[in-house]
């Protein structure tokens, strides 16, 4: 079984974190990933960087941009987590837009994804139709789980069928709106989050976008079965050292 | 070989809709809607009407008697440079603006590189009555400044594009990230024939006017409906695709695209995207697009705002990989001759889009009894200040 249908059996409410690969330095990944399975993160989003990440709010935007001046390609991103099964075992995904991964070949960027242990990919701007289509017998073969979004906006009927085609969990972007930019939710969010959960869905769902703090997170893990937190982290890392992180995660539980 | 869309958004292996989820139920409403919208005999008879009294319709197609002098051939101008707003845009700014109200949305939302789609946008919003935000890279915002103030007197709000580049690509990001922002009650009025499927279809379809007023005057001119060339411009390739659509299947009418090549094609900084461009995704679609080996978009450069975008059309993409098309690139210093010499031999001041298409002359030779006919897709007086610093006028 994939190391995210594992974590996905284990009665807790699942932390994840998102960060974007060659942030702050090019060679932080790896420490920031030890860091935070050290403090008790259940599952972490290896962000790939993108030119052009549409999805993004101003945080991601500016990290990303970062990371490619420092140099982050998918070629270096694979290269520095040649070991990384070595000394870490929670989930880890790779987010990252469809360009980069179709440049470097899918099915070569699947094969590469399975020889360094990453278990999903989420890939935003790839559609679920596509993906269904064209690539989920590739993605299969490397055994990688790849993970979709729902939004409030997403109607019931195609949230059945992303949950057909979905063997993780389900994606499900708080509010309409791009990563970081929430506040807080409210009534709107969670009337949302209570009709997915009344939906008995066959994937848990992980709820993204927004979460930045412990009230957030706890409202989010009230209704899904775990939330993502990215922005907030990135805040985090561009004014605290690695070592600090600690910090960052038993601020939110 | 078929030249158009096809049920599944695609012109042979581009296009496509590439979209994150959140995006998803409005294209799929404007998918599922559009033709229908379109063939609905109110919408048509609006659509045509508002061509007609309010963008000045048809557009005249004129014999350019001293530059087919010079050129030894027979050269005609459509000229969109005399619509309402100076240039085609405001063809498919009226098309969607009435395709957002029969959907229910009340307000818009555009980038704009050159400006001129930005006020071709604040133009027909002002006209309905609905409010306006248009999206513009920084850059652009200093290079065409009369359109800037131009879309502010419409009462549209123009919000710069700071991030990358800052000039068209950005302005699109910056435009998708509100239409994912504000799902319910926007509609995204793209510019050009880019953009997930039905963008690159809807907007050609809108812009095809272009041709059918070609076919039946130049019938009234020459004779004959089908020129031996139609040459445009392409940025995103919405006036090429105006220009082309109802030759696309004419064997016997030959078409070429005209790209930007900026201060050349090996210089690096160039906007020649079928030369320089790679299968890849842009704002939604599969296309060619300028992109290092790694997959991350580059900066494009061009002296044109309207033409320095790093994807073309898929359609388009389509025409340059079939070899439908013929594509050419034109640097900043051979566009600004043949704007200045339109002026100097026709008594017409072209955008620097537009130059580059009638630059072709001193590149390429025609036979004398050719007919050629080029998409004069814009006026140049948001160029002034750009003409005015080249030529030290
Ligand atoms: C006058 C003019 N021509 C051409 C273009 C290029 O756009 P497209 O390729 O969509 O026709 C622009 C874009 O701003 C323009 O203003």
């Amino acid at each position: 079984m994939n190391r995210i249908q594992n974590k996905l059996q284990e009665d807790k409410k699942l932390l994840s974190i998102y960060f974007t690969a060659g942030y702050p330095n090019l060679d932080d990944t790896i420490n920031i990933i030890q860091e935070l399975e050290k403090n008790g993160v259940d599952m972490i989003e290896i962000g790939l960087p993108f030119s052009d990440p549409l999805a993004d709010g101003p945080t991601i935007q500016a990290s990303s941009t970062k990371a490619l001046k420092n140099g982050m390609t998918s070629e270096v991103l694979f290269n520095q987590l040649k070991d990384i099964r070595k000394t870490v075992n929670i989930p880890l995904i790779i987010m990252g837009y469809f360009n980069p991964i179709l440049q470097y070949g899918v099915e070569a960027f699947c094969k590469k994804c399975q020889e360094v242990g990453i278990d999903g990919l989420i890939i935003p701007d790839l559609p679920v139709d596509v993906y269904h289509d064209d690539y989920k017998s590739t993605f299969e073969t490397y055994g990688l789980i790849n993970v979709f979004l729902i939004t409030p906006q997403t109607s019931d009927e195609r949230i059945q069928f992303i949950d057909s085609v979905s063997n993780g969990f389900i994606y499900m972007v708080s509010s309409a709106s791009v990563t970081g930019s929430q506040s807080g939710f409210g009534d709107e969010n969670t009337r949302y989050f209570k009709r997915i959960a009344n939906m008995n869905l066959q994937n848990p769902q992980i709820i993204g976008f927004g979460i930045s703090d412990s009230k957030t997170f706890t409202q989010a893990t009230e209704y899904a079965q775990g939330a993502i937190i990215g922005s907030a982290f990135i805040k985090f890392l561009s004014d605290h050292p690695i070592d600090k992180i600690s910090k960052f995660v038993t601020s939110i539980r | 070989m078929n030249y158009n869309v096809n049920e599944k958004g695609y012109y042979g292996e581009f296009g496509g809709a590439f979209i994150p989820e959140m995006l998803y139920p409005n294209v799929e409403e404007l998918r599922q809607k559009y033709l229908s919208v379109m063939a609905e005999p109110d919408f048509i008879k609006e659509f045509n009407q508002l061509l007609k009294d309010y963008v000045g319709r048809p557009s005249p197609l004129y014999y350019a008697k001293r530059l087919s002098k010079k050129y030894n051939t027979k050269i005609y101008l459509k000229r969109e440079d005399l619509n309402h707003t100076g240039a085609h845009k405001i063809n498919n700014t009226i098309g969607q603006i009435l395709m957002a109200k029969r959907l229910g949305k009340t307000r818009i939302i555009a980038e704009t590189g050159a400006g001129q789609h930005g006020v071709a946008t604040a133009t027909v919003c002002a006209l309905m009555g609905l409010e306006c935000i248009v999206y513009m890279g920084e850059i652009d915002i200093a290079r065409q400044a009369p359109n800037v103030a131009r879309m502010k007197m419409l009462g549209a709000k123009v919000v710069p594009a700071l991030s990358g580049s800052r000039t068209l690509k950005d302005a699109t990001n910056e435009a998708i990230r509100d239409w994912i922002n504000n799902p319910v009650n926007t509609h995204y009025i793209i510019g050009s024939a880019i953009g997930p499927h039905p963008y690159p279809d809807m907007v050609t379809r809108f812009q095809s006017v272009i041709s059918e007023e070609i076919k039946w005057q130049l019938k009234e001119q020459e004779g004959t409906e089908n020129p031996d060339y139609v040459v445009a411009c392409i940025g995103g390739g919405s006036n090429a695709a105006g220009t082309y659509y109802h030759f696309l299947h004419e064997q016997d009418v030959k078409i070429i695209a005209v790209e930007a090549a900026g201060l050349g094609v090996d210089s690096g900084e160039s906007a020649a995207t079928s030369v320089l461009g790679k299968e890849g995704i842009i704002h939604g679609c599969k296309t060619l697009l300028m992109q290092t080996k790694d997959g991350q978009i580059t900066e494009p450069y061009s002296i044109s705002a309207g033409l320095d975008y790093p994807g073309v059309g898929p359609m388009h993409a389509h025409l340059a990989k079939t070899g439908r098309a013929e594509f050419m690139a034109i640097t900043d210093d051979e566009a600004m001759t043949a704007g200045l010499e339109l002026c100097q031999l026709e008594g017409i001041i072209p955008a620097i889009e537009t130059s580059h298409a009638l630059a072709i002359f001193e590149q390429r030779t025609f036979k004398p009894d050719d007919v050629i006919v080029v998409s004069l897709s814009g006026r140049g007086d948001k160029d002034l200040d750009t003409y005015i610093k080249y030529f030290k006028l």
